[in-house]
């Protein structure tokens, strides 16, 4: 079975700057993934990588099998891939609806408007509203939401629970859930263990641009304390 | 050591250059040369990019030309009060532009460059289209006549080295260095604790008034200032001088000095040349079209050739 | 009838001739503001392009007998495959580099239209017959009102609204507003960003040419038209600040009629009151009337 995403050997650069050094992962189908590690690390960088956003990029990178890395940016969306940046990246120019509607279709199977603002009442009280006017837990909703409208089944989230309340911490955890049951797969990047350890079926430390160490859910208790020394947590 | 016995070298031939080539086009070599080091210090040294110098050199060849010519004041004056408005030029100009950053910067002095050369299109005094005439060498602190050729050289050598050499002096000064600060990373010196805006306005100033000193010079030398001194094209050329010389380093500016003038002298020629060559027409009239081969040079240095001669020199022997 | 001591029909005739010059601002502007918010290149050549779009429309005519009408529309299409071709194989290679080196390239692009035009066809203008349809005047009591001048400023009004819409209200508009605050991510969406910026630039400079073909029959066609106008382009954008297309079609319009204003009671101050009106607003509001501070 092809895996939705397998990294092989990857170095990234930003300019001179080499972030990722032998950078490698995989993740099958329907998978929800974790990327562990302290700031800095590369995990982030890590999933820019994958988007063709960084530099100067070697190695490979497979999704559904298809090699990626020598593609440009625009062309690895059209893989189904949905990317949600650390920095929610929510369009100032836009109205809220406007960043909802902007990413193009990529493939059948996507949202409908309708089941989004199901998912997400907020957003259509406030369609209207400039993106950027939205609360941060509202903005973090819409960055999601808007990757899941265009039918992309890989799904990369930077730190989507960064910096937003518990409840609505809560809720991104549900919708997650309710996604990883529908047959999604995710790569996560998150600071926050307590969020995502319930969530994730497979774990990788990140440290200086490559993996230290990987392990399941089911071998999660049993590694707390090397987790507590490789984070400082 | 090498490096002062080229300095010495260079003197030599500057002091011999007359009895091989034209006074009057070296002098007119020289004047530019010292325009584009003096634009050079802004651009190269400070990172901002005026693209309205020509209202300082220009203007200030008017301003000198009146005050020789309708004034009578003499040689030495008349150069101060040249460059003393290109000053005031520079400090009103350089105080309005600086208020925004980038390349709104550079529309600016091109903006108000343009304003000033509408003002000496309808100002009487300059005579307009027909240009401010028959300036008046005049005398050397009184005693040396200016109107031999040679003489009036070895003045203008004189003048350019001793002006070089000031700027020499202010980009090794701590002044300078703050300069290139600014143009490495201006948030950075802001943090610093440097009032990164006055220093920009001194750079300006002190750009203006060099500038407007080579201006002043060329008046005299020439006997005549015009429109085309003050008009956006001459800022340009200054520009297009800087950049094939290259930006930022000392000798640069003087060396694409040298190549575009003699390229604007030798260009019917180069086009006579390559008319009978390819036997086409055309070519013939490569002399009138100055401005389409400075524009392709422009384009050529932007897209393939950024550091200029001396930058890429400087480069290669890293 | 006077006005301000002016006979009525001068002064408006006057104010007529600033909305048509304040049209070409508008349009010009309107085009450099969104090249200059999706590329970050302050295109010079904006000036040059304008130019060449009168030039085709005059060779077209005198060349080919192709009408007015269809020179409407040709040149700017024309332009537009010109400027995405300039794109492709020059811009492109310098939006990693300085902003200065966008203005430097093109500066440089006008200076070799510019003259390939002059050595052609001198520095005096052709002139270009008003199309039949448009000629003579209605008389509106108050003042003359030739035909064309006011088509010119009606043509220029609905492009530029059609401009705002297209960009303020549309999806494509969405594109390329979010494009201009964030480019890379609205690559990492699927859309291919670099095509356009290309077609972006090409949609600014046919919107030169569009008010090059308008300008033909009003004023010369000559090689020099464009240099004349950009300047006073550059002074129009700083005061008006390039965040805003409404802003940029208000402030075009307004400085023309001032100017035109100006015309009539100081002509003296009329070539400079743009320039002097630019120094006035970086005093009081440097980021410009309508500006939002890239």
């Amino acid at each position: 079975m092809t895996l939705a995403l397998e990294i092989t050997g990857l170095h990234a650069w930003y300019g001179e700057s080499h972030i990722l050094h032998d950078m490698n992962l995989s993740v099958a189908k329907g998978e929800v993934v974790t990327l562990l590690g302290r700031n800095g690390a590369g995990r982030t960088t890590t999933l820019r990588a994958i988007m063709g956003l960084t530099g100067r990029r070697s190695g490979s990178i497979k999704i559904h099998g298809v090699e990626t890395i020598t593609l440009p940016t625009h062309r690895i969306a059209h893989f189904g891939v949905g990317y949600c940046p650390e920095e929610r990246a929510i369009f100032s120019s836009l109205s809220a609806e406007e960043n909802l509607m902007l990413p193009p279709t990529l493939t059948a199977g996507g949202m409908s408007v309708a089941e989004i603002y199901q998912m997400f009442p907020n957003l259509e009280e406030r369609r209207f509203s400039q993106g950027t006017r939205l609360s941060g837990g509202e903005q973090q909703m819409l960055a999601v939401a808007r990757i899941l409208r265009t039918g992309a089944k890989l799904l990369l989230l930077d730190e989507i629970s960064e910096g937003l309340a518990p409840v609505i911490v809560q809720a991104l955890g549900r919708m997650i859930s309710t996604l990883k049951a529908q047959g999604y797969t995710i790569v996560m990047v998150e600071q926050n263990f307590r969020f995502a350890a319930p969530l994730a079926d497979r774990f990788y430390v990140v440290e200086h641009g490559q993996v230290v160490t990987q392990f399941s859910a089911a071998e999660l208790s049993t590694k707390m304390d090397e987790l507590n020394e490789l984070l400082g947590v | 050591m090498s490096r002062k016995l080229g300095y010495a070298a260079v003197l030599v031939g500057l002091l011999i250059a007359p009895f091989v080539l034209y006074p009057v086009l070296l002098m007119k070599i020289l004047c530019f040369a010292l325009f584009a080091c003096a634009f050079n210090l802004l651009i190269g040294f400070t990172g901002l990019l005026s693209f309205g110098h020509a209202a300082f050199f220009g203007g200030a060849a008017y301003i000198t030309g009146h005050v020789l010519k309708v004034w009578g004041l003499p040689f030495e004056l008349g150069l101060l009060v040249g460059t003393a408005f290109a000053a005031a030029t520079g400090w009103l100009i350089g105080g309005l532009a600086i208020r925004r950053q980038g390349i709104y910067f550079t529309m600016i002095t091109l903006a108000l460059a343009q304003m000033l050369f509408f003002v000496f299109l309808q100002a009487p005094f300059t005579g307009g289209e027909d240009g401010l005439q028959s300036i008046p060498r005049g005398y050397l602190l009184g005693v040396i006549d200016l109107r031999n050729d040679l003489t009036m050289y070895y003045v203008v050598l004189a003048i350019m080295v001793a002006t070089f050499a000031l700027i020499v002096r202010i980009i090794h000064s701590p002044f300078g260095q703050v300069l290139k600060a600014v143009r490495e990373n201006e948030p950075r010196a802001t943090s610093l604790g440097y009032e990164v805006a006055r220093y920009k306005l001194l750079a300006f100033v002190l750009s203006a008034a060099l500038a407007g000193l080579a201006g002043s010079v060329k008046a005299v030398i020439l006997g005549f200032g015009t429109l085309t001194d003050v008009h956006w094209s001459m800022s340009g050329l200054v520009v297009l001088m800087t950049l094939v010389g290259g930006m930022g380093t000392l000798f640069g500016p003087v060396l694409g000095a040298i190549i575009i003038i003699a390229l604007e002298n030798k260009l019917g020629d180069v086009g006579s040349w390559l008319a009978q060559v390819t036997e086409i027409e055309w070519f013939n009239t490569l002399g009138e079209s100055v401005t389409m081969v400075t524009g392709l040079i422009f384009v050529l240095c932007v897209l393939a050739f950024r550091r200029g001669i001396i930058g890429e020199l400087a480069a290669r022997m890293r | 009838m006077e006005i301000f001591g002016i006979p009525l029909a001068a002064f408006f005739g006057q104010l007529l001739l600033g909305l048509v010059n304040g049209s070409f601002y508008a349009m010009l502007s309107l085009g450099l503001a969104v090249i200059f918010g999706l590329l970050n290149v302050i295109n010079f050549a904006h000036g040059a392009l304008y130019m060449m779009g009168a030039f085709l429309a005059w060779m077209g005519l005198q060349y080919f007998g192709i009408s007015y009408w269809v020179m409407l529309l040709l040149a700017p299409l024309l332009i537009a495959l010109f400027g995405m071709v300039i794109e492709r194989t020059m811009l492109r290679w310098l939006y990693q580099l300085d902003h200065l080196y966008g203005l430097l390239l093109t500066f440089g692009i006008t200076l070799m239209l510019e003259g390939v035009f002059r050595s052609f066809y001198g520095v005096s203008g052709q002139p270009f017959a008003v199309p039949s349809q448009l000629v003579g005047a209605t008389d509106l009591g108050f003042m003359m009102l030739p035909i064309y001048r006011a088509w010119v400023v009606v043509a220029s009004l609905v492009v530029c609204l059609a401009t705002w819409f297209v960009i303020e209200k549309t999806r494509l508009g969405a594109y390329l507003r979010a494009g201009t605050e964030n480019p890379r991510m609205v690559e990492a969406f699927g859309i291919n960003v670099p095509l356009m910026v290309t077609l972006t630039y090409g949609f600014g400079v046919a919107l030169a040419a569009f008010a090059g073909v308008l300008a033909a029959p009003v004023l010369q066609v000559s090689p020099l038209m464009g240099s004349n106008l950009i300047v006073t382009i550059f002074a129009v954008v700083v005061i008006g600040g390039m965040g805003s297309i409404l802003g940029s079609i208000v402030t075009g319009l307004a400085l023309g009629v001032i100017e035109g204003l100006t015309k009539v009671f100081y002509p003296e101050l009329s070539s400079t009151v743009v320039f002097i009106i630019m120094a006035i607003v970086l005093l009081v509001r440097p980021a410009g009337l309508f500006g939002r501070e890239k």
